[in-house]
């Protein structure tokens, strides 16, 4: 059995991240795994870009930021991506992803993790329910530009 | 947000009997913790073993075991065998004015809201909020 660990990705690690992705999505995003690569992938001390690794494959990543005041809520923890490689899953690798930057976000001072996906998302939403999430005191709005 | 009385029943006794995967339990057990009709309770019952989520024991005593997957059932699952969440109180055909075409839609959004929150809690971490919040 390979030894599985977790730290932040690097560059080599883009190919394995954007294939995951691509998978789960459907669309292949080159230009803005790149682009989060650059801006989180780095030792930002409140930006995280972490892969889960069994061996060299990568089983998953996680990114979030620590966000300062965002509409009054004190600094707090955002995850705004987490992909599992879809035969690793039931591993454990997103939970530990999950640990690893709740970890991060500790460090940091804050003593809250938040997330924001779509409600037919129901895969990822379980796993965030299975770790303890519950609804946050915000609503999500949108409309049409 | 309310739900029926048959299905809060219905949520009670999976729970009970997913927390005690291996353990057959009489209905008349459940129906004395939650203080619900023996007779109202076994209709509740036969339903959930018609969607397989339970199964009649064998033997003395009869009763019933758990036979879903507590990390796959979600609370959704067992809320839709007993009441449709989103079903409009008037039929849209009805609907021809324009508040009530309005107050619709925030109704749905309320709905959908519902529907992916249980869609999203499975038995397993419904009975692990439970053991935390103890």
């Amino acid at each position: 059995m390979q030894v599985k660990k977790t730290r932040r990705a690097r560059p080599g690690d883009l190919v394995q991240v954007i294939d995951i992705d691509a998978r789960i999505t459907g669309v292949r995003k080159a230009r803005y795994w790149a682009e989060i690569q650059r801006r989180y992938g780095g030792r930002s001390p409140q930006r995280f870009f972490l892969v889960s690794l069994q061996g060299k494959q990568v089983q998953g990543y996680i990114v979030g930021e620590v966000r300062d005041w965002e509409f009054g809520s004190p600094p707090c923890g955002w995850v705004f991506g987490l992909g599992v490689r879809p035969d690793a899953r039931l591993q454990r690798a997103g939970t530990r992803l999950l640990e690893a930057i709740c970890e991060a976000f500790r460090r940091r001072g804050v003593g809250k993790v938040r997330t924001l996906l779509a409600r037919d998302n129901s895969l990822v939403l379980a796993f965030f329910r299975s770790q303890g999430m519950m609804a946050a005191p915000f609503i999500a709005l949108e409309r049409d530009l | 947000m309310k739900l029926q009385k048959n299905t809060l029943l219905a949520l009670y006794s999976v729970l009970e009997f997913a927390s005690q995967p291996g353990r057959q339990l009489s209905s008349a057990e459940i129906a004395a913790k939650y203080g619900a009709s023996p007779h109202h309770l076994a209709k509740v019952l036969a339903r959930l073993r018609r969607a397989r989520l339970l199964s009649a024991a064998r033997g003395s005593g009869g009763g019933y075991r758990f036979s879903g997957n507590a990390r796959r059932v979600t609370v959704l699952d067992v809320v839709a065998l007993f009441e449709r969440i989103g079903a409009p109180a008037v039929p849209a055909s009805a609907r021809r004015l324009e508040l009530e075409r309005a107050l619709e839609l925030v109704l749905a959004e309320i709905d959908e809201t519902a529907k992916a929150t249980f869609g999203s809690i499975t038995l397993e971490t419904l009975l692990k909020l439970a053991r935390t919040r103890a």
